[in-house]
């Protein structure tokens, strides 16, 4: 079952930068792992353990054009995956091109979230690069008249030692597109300590564009004849119109429709929220349109949602017994023995993932089918949402995805290109939907509000006996299905089940909670709040036993050891990873807790007001610490001059990027601990940023210390783990300057005097 | 009515009370200045009036008169500004799409702090958003630009 085929022969064209000569095209099949279902592309000839992959073009002028399927919001994800590529390929990295994948279920999936980006693409793009070498290699043989094996690869040329010629990789472009691909057994993949890309430092692709204003973002998008649209969205979710006064809108000048956008009925899923739109000619008359339109609600049952009384019952909630996930010994019994018991309460509100770019699509939809530019993570999804809403072929639906101005998570959903779509086919003409940072806030898929209720129990040295945890949120699962209130497996995984400390007698359990906004993901998602309860009571554990807080969380976490949640009957997603090939390493999470400690001096003296904080955190199978130092005027003025990271993620294959992560992950998990949404009567009370806080540049930590463990195991996420831990080391920092314990988030004005 | 963008002088007939931001951007293709809060909250806008930086969606085009608009298509129209070479070589930007205004309201500071305190810097920049969060990167920028800047 080779992976590799002959393009053209296959009168596959590439969009950019070969276009109109020969090429080399490698289009491979080959997947470590049995594909998701819905990423199977159907008409592919190979069996359920194959998907269709990457697509690499090498023209005659020698340019190397690589597909990036996955989309950009920050990660340098079309930096990394061009690297893996090149670097197999031999190729000169000043010769290679990036070409972004419009949404098709022939690359496999294109999701770009769960931080696996690289880690699900870098086996079958080593080998696509390596099989493309190997035809290059036998394309020359075959010129020269010689066997293979006398003949290797340099940099984009082959060369045969004993004659000394060389061709460079465009010379035999042409001949190697007439070759069979060469069986995925016979492909040797190069020894790691021969990469060239992998593992070294490289500069973002798009970086020159990006500094000089030429970026094209989803929001950057102009057509021909192009309207733009903004859209007035129930204030409360599942609300619809009672009644629309549209004439003040249509007085507005450059405003030249007013569409009632069809209602939502639950489950909320991927669909738009409905509402009215104001159509344009320019961005400023939708906005003035829509400032104009006079759209009275009927709000429905989720009118009746209040945020604060909703925290209160949900604390309530955490106190009661609630459905057992996970048990080892008894831990009642060692709670009742223990020398000294300890209880702790914790609140995480709901919070926005606020991209800079609000969400934004431009659709064109005709007779003959939609095509989309849209600033989107999930391509494929879109395409289906899409085509669905339109009542039209997924293969008559074209998305291209632009550049993004970050995700986060938001656009992994597609709502508002199929609000394009919609308005588009209704209008007749292209349609740029704008998101305001108002719709952005108040009409999003929100972070997941979460209470938590901890019960810990130490023995008479000081040693953790017990462990009880009960985590309540409303799921993610309550979007796509009527009536969940129970957490969903995979948000269980995300830090909670996997709760990686040796203490004898531990109890998890999880309490139920409705939703009345639309719950979405979030940057690293549920192991935002569990790792902010676990990592925030560790160090009261810690306090508790008048232990040193680095030296107590060591102790939790114990020896190093394989952690085997099978064993215990725990259900564990793993982020949808072999447990084999990416087991939970106690070992590793206490390596980064001793990395980070050593590289911020843990231990040392400090002056009044400042404090030390320390948490770690295991997601998307890779392991952080993070230090955070901070300093707290007598005003209550709250400073960051230092945090220290520490990441195993594996096998890294841009180091600078991986650093990169890692300082902006902090900054977003500071941002975790400072914002939050409300809601009265259920209507978002946030709408820009001057009430929903995020990280400034006098927020942040001044400086940002970054250890890479080096590591040869697979690689691992790297965009969601830095967050987690930032908000609980935050709070233990802020312990120690102050004693006081900030237990519910946000921080806000706790720290004032 | 006239306006000067990037030393060119185009011809304005619109709504007096349009926002700059979306005249750069949706007359004029001038999509490098970004749309992110329309309230002079985020900075992703930013721009140059007479050299100072301004929020170009709370600055209605009837307010510029003869004032010269930069923007950041305009910034290095004449080979890079240092401040741009600094941002690639500390391989500042994520997602990027907060940087045009980050640079432009860096350049700003420059212009009348050759070599900011980390102080000066905060006080600058922190109208400017990165939800990536590069700011250490952007600070370290700014500092490696410090005294060279024109």
């Amino acid at each position: 079952m080779s992976g590799v085929e002959n393009v053209s022969r296959r009168r596959f064209l590439v969009g950019t930068g070969a276009a109109g000569g020969l090429v080399l095209g490698i289009w491979f099949l080959r997947s470590s792992r049995p594909a998701a279902p819905e990423a199977v592309a159907p008409a592919l000839p190979s069996g359920p353990a194959f998907e269709p992959n990457v697509f690499v073009a090498i023209s005659p002028d020698g340019t190397v054009t690589v597909v990036c399927h996955r989309s950009e919001m920050g990660q340098q994800v079309r930096t990394s995956m061009a690297q893996i590529i090149a670097d197999e390929l031999d190729a000169d990295w000043s010769r290679v091109v990036v070409a972004q994948a419009d949404g098709d279920e022939k690359y496999g999936s294109q999701n770009t979230d769960g931080s696996r980006s690289v880690r699900r693409n870098f086996s079958r793009l080593r080998e696509a690069g390596a099989s493309a070498r190997a035809m290059l290699v036998s394309a020359a043989a075959a010129k020269w008249g010689v066997p293979a094996s006398e003949c290797e690869a340099g940099l984009h040329e082959v060369a045969h030692g004993a004659s000394g010629r060389v061709l460079g990789y465009g010379d035999l472009a042409e001949a190697a597109a007439s070759l069979e691909a060469p069986s995925p057994d016979d492909v040797v993949l190069k020894d790691p300590s021969t990469w060239r890309y992998i593992g070294k430092a490289t500069a973002g692709v798009d970086v020159h564009e990006i500094v000089s204003g030429q970026g094209t973002f989803g929001m950057d998008v102009q057509l021909d004849g192009m309207k733009v649209a903004v859209v007035a969205r129930p204030p409360v979710l599942f609300g619809r119109p009672a009644r629309v006064e549209s004439a003040a809108a249509l007085a507005v000048p450059g405003v030249e429709r007013v569409i009632e956008l069809p209602a939502l009925n639950p489950p909320a899923a991927f669909k738009p929220l409905g509402g009215v739109a104001v159509v344009a000619n320019g961005t400023w008359a939708a906005i003035q349109g829509r400032r104009a339109l006079d759209v009275t609600w009927n709000e429905g049952d989720n009118a009746s949602y209040d945020s604060g009384p909703y925290a209160e019952a949900l604390m309530k909630t955490a106190r009661k017994k609630g459905r057992v996930v996970r048990e080892a010994g008894n831990a009642d019994e060692a709670l009742r023995r223990a020398d000294k018991v300890l209880t702790a309460e914790y609140y995480v509100p709901h919070l926005a993932q606020a991209p800079m770019e609000p969400p934004v699509a431009t659709a064109h939809v005709t007779n003959e089918g939609a095509e989309l530019w849209s600033s989107t993570q999930t391509p494929q999804v879109t395409r289906r949402e899409v085509a669905g809403a339109l009542g039209i072929s997924e293969s008559d639906v074209t998305i291209h995805v632009t550049l993004l101005g970050g995700g986060f998570g938001r656009k992994s959903k597609p709502d508002y290109s199929v609000e394009a779509a919609l308005l588009s086919k209704e209008v007749g003409a292209p349609v740029k939907v704008v998101w305001t940072r108002e719709d952005d806030l108040r009409n999003g898929y929100v972070h997941s509000v979460s209470a938590q209720h901890l019960e810990g129990g130490l023995d008479a040295e000081g040693r953790a006996t017990a462990w009880l945890h009960r985590t309540v949120f409303p799921p993610i699962g309550s979007t796509f299905r009527n009536g969940m209130t129970l957490g969903g497996e995979g948000e269980l995984s995300q830090g909670f089940v996997d709760n990686p400390f040796d203490i004898p007698n531990m109890r998890l359990e999880n309490g139920e909670a409705p939703a009345h906004v639309r719950i979405g993901w979030l940057r690293a998602v549920a192991n935002i709040y569990h790792a902010f309860a676990i990592q925030s009571f560790a160090h009261e554990l810690a306090v508790a036993a008048g232990r040193d807080p680095k030296d107590m969380l060591l102790e939790l976490i114990g020896p190093p050891r394989i952690i085997d949640l099978a064993a215990l009957g725990v259900k564990y997603t793993n982020y949808g990873d072999p447990i084999d090939v990416y087991p939970v390493d106690a070992g590793r999470l206490a390596n980064v807790v001793r990395v980070a400690a050593d590289a911020a001096n843990w231990g040392r003296a400090l002056p009044e007001g400042r404090g030390l904080g320390i948490a770690a955190h295991r997601s998307f199978l890779s392991y952080v610490a993070t230090v955070v130092e901070v300093e707290v005027s007598a005003a209550g003025d709250l400073t960051i001059p230092n945090a220290w990271v520490a990441i195993d993620a594996g096998t890294v294959v841009n180091p600078d990027t991986v650093r990169a992560q890692c300082e902006g992950g902090t900054v977003y998990g500071l941002s975790c601990a400072l914002g939050q949404l409300t809601a009265t009567e259920g209507v978002i009370d946030q709408a820009n940023f001057d009430t929903y806080r995020v990280a400034r540049i006098a927020d942040a930590p001044r400086a940002i210390d970054v250890t890479i463990v080096p590591s040869t195991a697979p690689p691992a996420g790297v965009g969601e783990p830095p967050t987690p831990p930032m908000a609980p080391a935050l709070c233990n920092a802020i312990f120690e300057a102050t004693g006081k314990r900030i237990r519910r988030l946000p921080i806000a004005d706790r720290l004032r005097a | 009515m006239r306006i000067k963008v990037n030393g060119k002088t185009h011809e304005f007939d619109g709504d007096p009370n349009m926002p700059l931001l979306w005249y750069l951007r949706d007359e004029l293709g001038l999509t490098g200045t970004k749309f992110g809060c329309g309230a002079a909250l985020c900075g992703a806008c930013t721009i140059h009036r007479d050299g100072v930086a301004v929020r170009a969606c709370v600055t209605p085009v009837s307010s510029v008169g003869d004032a010269e608009i930069l923007t950041i298509e305009g910034l290095g129209a004449e080979g890079p500004h240092p401040l741009q070479e600094a941002w690639i070589e500390a391989g500042v930007p994520q997602c990027g799409y907060c940087q045009p205004g980050q640079i432009m309201q860096a350049a700003s500071l420059l212009a009348t702090h050759p070599d900011p305190t980390d102080e000066q810097i905060d006080q600058s920049m922190n109208g400017n958003i990165c939800r990536c969060g590069a700011y250490v990167r952007i600070r370290a920028a700014i500092k490696a630009t410090s005294g060279g800047t024109p």
